[in-house]
């Protein structure tokens, strides 16, 4: 920890991890809102927090830059990711735009108001940085930390755990679900399968010679796809092709196969045929 | 080099707030307004070492548990938003709009 510190008195140092890491925060941040897939967004984000948690170190500020890592990286964007995970099926949005010409309006907006931002850093006169040295020496950046949370900011500390109980209590009211319906008994269960069309379990997926994955559906005798062999939920989610299919839709693959497969038969069977005519 | 990290934490501040105007799923908005509060936190951070004291690095921390309560029953409320109308664009969620 000391060594990461230290860089922050190298000014050449500080200065080379600064523009390496503002250049990716930057374009990982532009990244985040123009990307069309969430979680890409996700990762992107954890980039630009990353890259932000070593500046934290590199501004004397190593307890900030391990508890940006352990609940930013680690705790908040797990939580976003897993929500992505359970929401998921919407959530690669559509582009177009619902009111015109809003995109175009946002930017230029953006783009003025980080011009009017630096403008006024740049009529700011900053007082020369005097540095954490003396903050820091008595105990570390740690013990600091505890000596002003636990005096002088102790109220709002108190505060913030009545915070935490409260967000704890929200999440689980909104996300509990109550169940409107008894649960289903075994004997009841068995019984509606009874009187139900299909008795005997679902088919599998189908399984070729070059394909075997679980959207593959499975050929009945006749030749025709069989719907029930592919969950409905891979069913709907799968937008269009396979990437390794060459291009083509999972049902018109499983016909190539079940073509291939069968005149590899029929080959088999001529030959097997012209070797016994041989053999008499 | 405090004028620099300042800069930075304008721009990514900026570009959360486009985020929110152009984006329309609601997760990623919430993204773009974490990346709001962590870009305020570098400033913080910054101007904690420019004035030696260590009152603003506290003020960071403080953000931090405030928006991890804040993810916690928004990603929450979002997940509720969800199940009712199977969907996460903001622009479903108009029951208030007339």
């Amino acid at each position: 920890m000391s060594g990461v510190v230290a860089a922050g008195a190298h000014q050449t140092g500080e200065s080379v991890i600064f523009w390496v890491l503002a250049v990716a925060s930057v374009a990982a941040a532009l990244g985040m809102i123009l990307v069309r897939k969430v979680v890409y967004s996700a990762l992107l984000l954890a980039v630009v927090m990353l890259s932000l948690a070593v500046f934290y170190a590199v501004n004397e500020a190593p307890f900030l830059a391990f508890v940006q890592v352990i609940v930013y990286t680690g705790a908040v964007l797990m939580l976003f990711l897993f929500v992505v995970m359970v929401v998921g099926v919407s959530s690669t949005e559509s582009m177009v735009e619902t009111i015109r010409g809003q995109r175009v309006a946002a930017a230029v907006a953006g783009i003025a108001f980080v011009a009017l931002l630096i403008l006024g850093f740049g009529h700011a006169t900053l007082p020369a940085t005097t540095g954490l040295k003396d903050a820091n020496a008595a105990g570390g950046n740690v013990l600091g930390l505890a000596r002003l949370i636990f005096t002088k900011y102790v109220f709002a500390f108190e505060v913030t755990s009545a915070l935490l109980i409260t967000a704890a209590l929200g999440a689980m009211v909104l996300a509990h679900r109550e169940r409107i319906t008894p649960k289903p008994t075994q004997r009841q269960l068995s019984e509606a399968r009874i009187r139900s069309d299909r008795v005997s379990p679902l088919p599998p997926p189908g399984t070729y010679a070059r394909h075997n994955a679980v959207d593959m559906p499975a050929l009945l005798p006749d030749g025709t796809v069989s719907e029930l062999s592919v969950s409905p939920v891979i069913a709907r989610r799968r937008g269009g092709t396979h990437e390794d299919l060459h291009g083509e839709l999972p049902e018109v693959a499983a016909k190539h196969e079940a073509t291939t497969l069968r005149a590899v038969v029929e080959r088999q069977v001529e030959v097997d045929s012209k070797v016994e005519e041989k053999e008499k | 080099m405090t004028g620099h990290y300042l800069v930075l934490s304008a721009i990514l501040f900026t570009i959360g707030g486009v985020g929110v105007l152009i984006r329309r799923n609601a997760i990623v908005i919430f993204m773009c307004v974490e990346l709001m509060l962590n870009a305020t936190n570098l400033a913080f951070v910054s101007f904690s070492r420019m004035h030696g004291t260590l009152d603003g690095q506290i003020i960071a921390f403080f953000v931090m548990v405030v928006a991890a309560a804040e993810v916690v029953v928004g990603l929450a409320i979002i997940m509720a938003i969800f199940r009712s109308r199977k969907s996460s664009s903001v622009d479903d969620a108009n029951l208030l709009k007339y």
